[in-house]
């Protein structure tokens, strides 16, 4: 039998949870032991591949980028899972849903830029109105909230994958 | 004052004439979760949190403001009850700006408490993001409406304890916010007696004391020695 294959992705999150990721130490071995890591910001492949079995999704929904990416996530990916408050709640990234794009890229690039003020170009992903969690645009399996989610919790949550079981995690871990 | 027996969770119970559901639950040691309520001051129903099953009534009834009566039976735990307590949770979470990761509060809030302890791990509801105000006018105190539940502990105990009547309510449903007495920043009241009081009762992040950053948020609760804590409870 093939190992299941596993995948990562980061949009609009700081890398926390990436990095709470990578904080389960030698568990990490034991884990990539037993899933093919087929893509993600540790692996570098270019195209998201088909036939995932379990994507883990750090970010909110913030640009048109990232919104281009979770449709192809998610038509590509067996069990869907948010990872982290931003990618449940929208979080941080959130914040700025009460004050609009226009106004955060001009106090961002112009107002508070003392070389060269100008907003970003068109090689820069434009932002969506609103920075929405991931499940208000693609159906999530599984929901892991934390800012970020433990080791810990992350191990157990893809343990139970890897190992056919669905994860719990009502009650084991909290918002922020 | 004549004694009144029920059944609360199967159980047999007895309690005194005016006594509440909410406090004969406790005393018999069957938990209901709140949020508004905080002993030692008067209950108001506000977030319908503790809504049980009285047999024989069609409505939730909020435990804390319904008095208990003879041959009452009473659930407090139901799959009903359940999901009614969670989209209570997921409203207060959806109405305004809460963001845990940022808060003052993270780690000592009873809505991040309650979100734990009732399973919710996200909202299907969507995000109101609603513009709100945070008014930093007074010298030692803050309020962020960002993170108001409108629980009104505050109102209460700055009424009922301190004798002040600064905070109350203005406006209606998702429009609805604290104010200092008529509406006036609350560096500029002129009931308020800088006690604090309302910030050690603020069951979130909304009332804050100055110079406290993310999760720096501690409720000092015997400092207000005539609020019983609930069973260890400092939320």
């Amino acid at each position: 039998m093939s190992k299941p294959r596993l995948a990562t992705i980061w949009l609009d999150g700081c890398s926390g949870c990436h990095m709470s990721l990578l904080d389960m130490d030698e568990r990490l071995l034991e884990i990539t032991e037993r899933v093919d890591i087929v893509y993600g910001a540790l692996v570098d492949i270019k195209e998201f591949p088909k036939d995932v079995d379990v994507t883990l999704v750090e970010g909110a929904i913030s640009s048109e980028d990232d919104l281009r990416k979770i449709h192809e996530v998610r038509r590509n990916t067996r069990i869907l899972v948010s990872l982290g408050d931003c990618a449940v709640t929208s979080n941080v990234p959130g914040m700025r849903n009460q004050i609009g794009p226009a106004a955060i890229l001009e106090r961002a690039y112009l107002e508070n830029v003392t070389i060269n003020p100008q907003l970003p170009g068109p090689m820069v992903p434009r932002l969506l109105a609103m920075s929405r969690p991931v499940h208000a645009v693609v159906k999530v399996d599984v929901f892991v909230p934390g800012c970020p989610p433990s080791a810990d919790l992350i191990h157990s949550v893809l343990d139970d994958l890897i190992s056919g079981r669905v994860p719990v995690t009502a009650g084991v871990t909290c918002f922020g | 004052m004549s004694v009144l027996t029920l059944t609360i969770e199967g159980r047999d119970v007895a309690g005194q004439t005016g006594h509440t559901i909410l406090q004969v639950a406790r005393e018999n040691g069957i938990e209901i979760p709140t949020l508004c309520h905080l002993q030692g001051l008067s209950d108001v129903g506000a977030c319908r949190l503790c809504v049980v099953e009285v047999e024989g009534q069609r409505k939730l009834l909020p435990a804390c403001v319904t008095a208990i009566d003879e041959g009452m039976n009473v659930t407090v735990n139901s799959e009903r009850l359940a999901a009614y307590r969670r989209r209570v949770i997921e409203l207060l979470f959806t109405e305004r700006n809460h963001v845990c990761s940022v808060c003052v509060a993270d780690r000592n809030c009873r809505l991040q408490d309650l979100a734990v302890e009732l399973g919710l791990t996200h909202f299907d509801l969507p995000l109101l993001s609603p513009q709100a105000s945070v008014d930093a006018t007074h010298e030692r105190f803050g309020i962020d409406h960002n993170r108001c539940v409108l629980c009104t502990r505050c109102v209460r105990v700055c009424d009922e304890i301190e004798g002040a009547h600064t905070w109350d309510v203005m406006g209606r449903g998702t429009e609805a916010r604290l104010i200092t007495d008529l509406g006036t920043p609350w560096g500029d009241s002129k009931t308020c007696t800088s006690c604090g009081k309302c910030v050690q009762v603020c069951p979130t992040g909304a009332l804050f004391e100055k110079g406290r950053s993310v999760a720096e948020a501690r409720r000092r609760r015997p400092y207000l020695p005539y609020l019983v804590v609930h069973e260890g409870r400092t939320r």
